[in-house]
């Protein structure tokens, strides 16, 4: 028989206000096993610990049940207090008497009896249980970072410079990322190229770093500490050893029709191309759908002008295999797709573009050489409207509900620059709410009001009117005047939703990542695990968790560096022992528990066995502990009964249920 | 191909144009238009009320003679088929008024929305397609500048209708591209003309078509096509830009070598 | 219940919108072909039924100079529709016996040879019980 002791926290009123938790400390007296019963204010506080630990040793408890908050919140903080006091920590249990008791219901007598309830469930199953051993497992000192953007560079910066490996993995030709793309940064107004050059410079020459660009994640398995990855290393029909970037390629191409992914399609590229003067690699890629040589068979001028020979239309994709302890998800943004958003006109006139297409039209590598000018005739715009909120906080089903956060201070960034650099140039922003927390950034914004000039509409705008001499008229609501505006421009600039993007979606399912509604990835808590995926060993750099500018990306990016080394650091981890076991008595090697094994963990060995006195060789089921992550799959789906799941054995879950049947 | 046909009021009467010229059209193209028989007005404007009823049920029963018959419904002027494709939807989605509607109709088996409600230019687009339409053209309106006007029923609710983009629609205007002719696009062609507005506020609804006038004018359009009565009328009594405004089933009836025939 | 909270609750029910979804970015306004003609805005239309200025609102130019055109229904970005409260407030006032914005015996001098009969049928619908 247990000796099993009770502790029936208040959560300051979170419980106590709606359960009655003496009555519940008086009915866990009345439970088999039962020798101690308490309540306390904070059982998780170090008062309350001191009182479990003296109620174990002198009460020699065997087991205990915690009835307070949800496990996912203090099961570790109770069992490690249990394993101090010398109790086997698998013989702590909790009832979860908070979110799913006091939080959600009103009426107390009722909460109260539900609490019991509750209570009950959990001593039938510390009756039941065994102390369990945790076993161990290798850590591999290797990090893949997935997208190579500034939060992808700097994580692996941060993990390098710990000492660990790290791998990134990024889609496109070369890194940088939407970084790359901007012209200046706020609030500071310092050319982005300027300060994401030498990062991923020092990416490049970092000797833990490995840098796989044009690639992709193919497939992963494995877990915490022990990941095994394939990487899809597209064909970039250019030898990286030889090439040498003189660039030659790229200019005799005859091929030049290729829509510019860096600059947003608003201007063309060849088929051979590295996507921006600093490319990191400065190694070429062949576009096989724009290049003629590929379509046709016939051209090969590449070829002919690489004084290196470097150009290898013969290349394949090739998978490359790798083991990783950690993986950080870094895979970004983009801007959404605009088409139900016509009302600004945008597909129906070039002088309507995104803030992001701004960026490149204002910067010296872009499409205009720098000069702000009108994309359908090239002539200098006088007047400028901004539009901001395009696509954000629409709960319709156009857009997406949240606020995309960088847009704000951007636009202002915009509205200086322009005034700054064309005073005769009007620029008036349309603005639902200006969001400017954060570090003098109010400032910024007001500096743009005061000190640029830059006129502040208060409302949105209904719709964009292209005008037969190639103006746009914009008409808008002015709120704070009552009025509607009609207002002429040369050129309107949509601050468009960000989405995170598109692959991720891909990738969460690969890595068994959790995503939300608007497919961010979910961190393991929204306040105290924010760069910590549920999945353990996932962590979360960048955008693809949630909205956010460069500084904060790069302050999260050194977060999910440190808890990836602080995992890299570990030599072993110790494993969790509620794993599944077959009883090979029961066993009649059918195959099923192994076919629904997500793990790979179970597989078949003759065995000879003793059944009843008969010795005979049978075909039976092995678990592989390390491998196994106690999902209880098998257990569900063995038609024998032979697999059971330590920790939660079928008599244990069955206890619980009687007991709450009772 | 045979369809159920709903007219509407005003094609019997001061449109006639619109549906005979759609009659000769659909007869050339190997579509049949069966019209319904005893239908009713369906009242010019969908009642938005939640608690409207009994201003439904006339479009109800055209829909329930469809489906007996097995037969989508095809309607030729864009406020019937406001009215028609949302009560449908109002039929098919919303319990209250489908029982509350039934209640009423006492048909042998409820009415739920089954009807597949479908403009003639979603008939040409959908079921003939624009290719086809063009392959049976024998009088192409070659170099002719056409501006499609929209205005509003037939575009929004979008979610409702579904009838093409709201805000830069194409249906109109890959018609026109079908019978040879050259579409001009125009921003004020989604916009409203006034509607029923004219009836009492009559410059409220001249300056609303000034804009559209001018606008698609200014753009370059010779005339305008547009599939509502109300909208023709109210831009007829512009007084700004004067652009001959038709039915877009003139027109088709023209390319399709009908039109004297109906004018006879 | 107040009548005027009455009348808003009625509003809201009549139109099926809620109110509260608003995020005051004025787009309705921005996207209204009757704007100018309009003395409450449509904007504003909302947040007289969340006030529950109801009083107001009855009295109304805009009841009759709202098309129904549905553009800010359309652009809605909290998808409050409120061409529909509009349009609810306008039940509210031809409901009651003898509020018809249009008389029978005004329509003869508004005919004119070419005009349609979808206008006066429309015409009844909106402006009369």
């Amino acid at each position: 028989m247990q000796r099993i002791g009770v502790f029936v926290c208040h959560c300051g009123s979170n419980i106590a206000a709606t359960v009655d938790v003496s009555k519940v400390v008086e009915m866990a007296h009345m439970e088999p096993g039962v020798v101690h019963a308490e309540d306390y204010q904070y059982m998780c506080s170090e008062a309350g610990q001191a009182k479990i630990a003296a109620a174990i040793q002198e009460k020699k408890l065997t087991g205990m049940v915690v009835c307070s908050c949800s496990p996912r919140m203090h099961e570790a903080t109770f069992r490690k207090a249990a394993e101090r006091a010398g109790l086997n920590p698998y013989m702590v249990e909790i009832a979860n008497i908070r979110e799913h008791c006091s939080w959600i219901h009103k009426d107390m007598e009722e909460a109260t009896k539900k609490a019991v309830i509750l209570m009950r469930a959990a001593i039938a199953k510390v009756n039941l249980n065994t102390p369990l051993q945790p076993g161990e497992s290798r850590v591999t000192k290797r990090a893949l970072v997935i997208g190579g953007g500034i939060a992808g560079i700097q994580t692996a910066l941060d993990i390098a410079d710990a000492g660990y490996e790290v791998d990134i993995v990024e889609k496109t030709p070369s890194i940088g990322g939407r970084m790359s793309q901007l012209d200046k940064t706020f609030p500071t107004l310092d050319c982005s190229a300027c300060i994401l050059t030498p990062k991923m410079v020092e990416a490049s020459a970092h000797e833990k770093i490995k840098i796989y660009t044009y690639s992709e994640v193919e497939k992963v398995s494995g877990f915490v500490g022990d990941f095994t990855v394939d990487i899809r290393k597209k064909a970039r029909s250019v030898d990286m050893d030889k090439c040498t970037g003189c660039g030659v390629c790229q200019e005799k191409c005859p091929s030049k029709k290729a829509p510019s992914e860096f600059n947003r399609g608003l201007n063309n590229r060849s088929a051979i191309y590295t996507p921006f003067a600093q490319a990191i690699p400065n190694v070429p890629v062949i576009d096989r759908e724009a290049c003629i040589k590929f379509k046709t068979g016939k051209c090969g001028v590449c070829s002919k002008v690489c004084q290196a020979g470097a150009i290898d239309y013969e290349q394949k994709d090739e998978i490359v295999t790798e083991k990783y302890g950690a993986i950080v998800v870094a895979t970004g943004f983009d801007t959404i797709n605009l088409d139900k958003y016509d009302e600004y006109a945008y597909s129906q006139s070039k002088d309507v573009i995104t803030s992001l297409e701004l960026e490149r039209v204002m910067n010296a590598a872009g499409p205009t050489h720098g000069h702000l000018e009108r994309l359908s005739d090239g002539k200098a715009p006088k007047e400028i409207v901004f539009i901001q909120c395009v696509g954000s906080r629409c709960s319709d089903d156009r857009g997406k509900p949240y606020c995309s956060k960088i847009c704000c201070m951007y636009t202002a960034k915009h509205a200086m620059l322009i005034r700054d650099k064309y005073p005769d140039v009007n620029v008036t922003v349309f603005y639902i709410d200006v969001r400017t927390p954060g570090k003098n950034f109010d400032e910024f914004y007001r500096r743009a009001v005061e000190q640029y000039g830059v006129n502040y509409i208060k409302g949105q705008v209904g719709k964009v009117i292209p005008q037969p001499d190639g103006k746009l008229l914009v008409q808008g609501s002015d709120l704070l005047d009552n009025k509607q505006i009609l207002k002429e421009a040369d050129m309107v600039v949509l601050a468009t939703a960000i989405e995170p993007n598109p692959d991720v979606r891909r990738i969460a399912t690969m890595l068994t990542a959790s995503i939300d509604t608007n497919n961010f990835l979910t961190e393991a808590h929204a306040k105290l695990r924010p760069v910590e995926s549920p999945t353990a060993g996932i962590f979360l750099s960048g955008v693809c968790q949630g909205p956010k500018d460069i500084p904060e990306t790069v302050a999260q990016a050194g977060a999910a560096a440190v808890k990836a080394i602080g995992l890299l650091a570990k030599d072993k981890l110790l494993t969790n022992p509620c794993t599944a076991q077959s009883d090979i008595l029961l066993c009649n090697g059918c195959s099923t528990c192994e076919n629904v094994c997500p793990y790979g963990a179970i597989t078949y060995e003759d065995k000879e066995v003793n059944d009843h006195g008969i010795r005979e060789t049978r075909r039976v089921a092995v678990v592989n502990n390390a491998l196994c992550q106690g999902c209880g799959a098998c257990t569900v789906a063995c038609p024998s009964g032979a697999m059971d799941l330590q920790g939660f054995s079928n008599r244990q879950i069955i206890a619980e249920v009687d007991a709450i049947c009772r | 191909m045979k369809y159920s046909y709903y007219p509407g009021c005003t094609l019997r009467t001061k449109a006639k144009d619109l549906d005979a010229y759609a009659r000769a059209s659909a007869k050339a193209l190997g579509l049949e238009l069966e019209e319904i028989t005893d239908w009713q007005c369906c009242g010019g404007v969908y009642p938005l009320g939640t608690d409207e009823i009994a201003t439904k049920l006339s479009c109800v029963r055209a829909l329930n003679a469809a489906k007996e018959k097995e037969q989508a419904l095809v309607t030729m002027c864009s406020a019937c088929h406001h009215v028609m494709k949302r009560v449908n939807d109002d039929m098919k989605n919303v319990e209250d008024i489908r029982t509350r509607a039934n209640n009423y109709m006492e048909l042998d088996e409820p009415y739920a929305g089954e009807t597949e409600v479908l403009h003639f230019l979603e008939v040409l687009r959908d079921k003939v397609g624009f290719e086809e339409l063009k392959k049976k053209v024998t009088n192409p309106l070659t170099g002719k500048k056409i501006g499609a006007y929209y205005g509003c029923l037939l575009l929004r609710p979008s979610k409702l209708l579904a009838f093409d983009d709201p805000e830069n629609p194409k249906i109109i205007e890959d018609f026109i591209r079908a019978i040879g002719a050259e579409p001009v696009i125009y921003p004020y062609r989604n916009e409203c003309c006034g509607g029923y507005i004219s009836l009492k506020e009559k410059e409220m609804s001249k300056n609303m078509c000034e804009k559209i006038m001018e606008s698609a004018e200014g753009f370059g359009a010779e005339m305008l096509i547009t599939a509502c009565p109300l909208c023709l009328y109210n831009l007829n009594k512009s007084t700004g830009a004067s652009l001959p405004v038709v039915y877009f089933t003139e027109i088709l009836a023209e390319a399709l070598g009908v039109k004297e025939e109906v004018q006879k | 219940m107040s009548s005027e909270k009455k009348q808003a609750e009625l509003i809201k029910e009549i139109s099926g919108v809620n109110p509260l979804k608003c995020m005051k970015c004025g787009k309705c306004s921005a996207s209204c072909p009757s704007y100018n003609e309009m003395d409450i805005k449509p904007h504003q239309f909302v947040s007289y039924v969340i006030n529950e200025d109801i009083e107001s609102l009855v009295n109304s130019e805009s009841l009759w100079k709202c098309l129904s055109c549905f553009a800010c229904v359309e652009r809605c970005p909290r998808d409050v529709k409120p061409g529909k409260l509009i349009d609810a407030a306008r039940q509210i006032v031809v409901r009651q016996k003898g509020q018809d914005y249009l008389l029978a015996d005004e329509i003869p001098e508004l005919l004119d040879p070419e005009l349609p009969q979808q206008l006066l049928v429309s015409a009844f619908r909106r402006y009369r019980r």
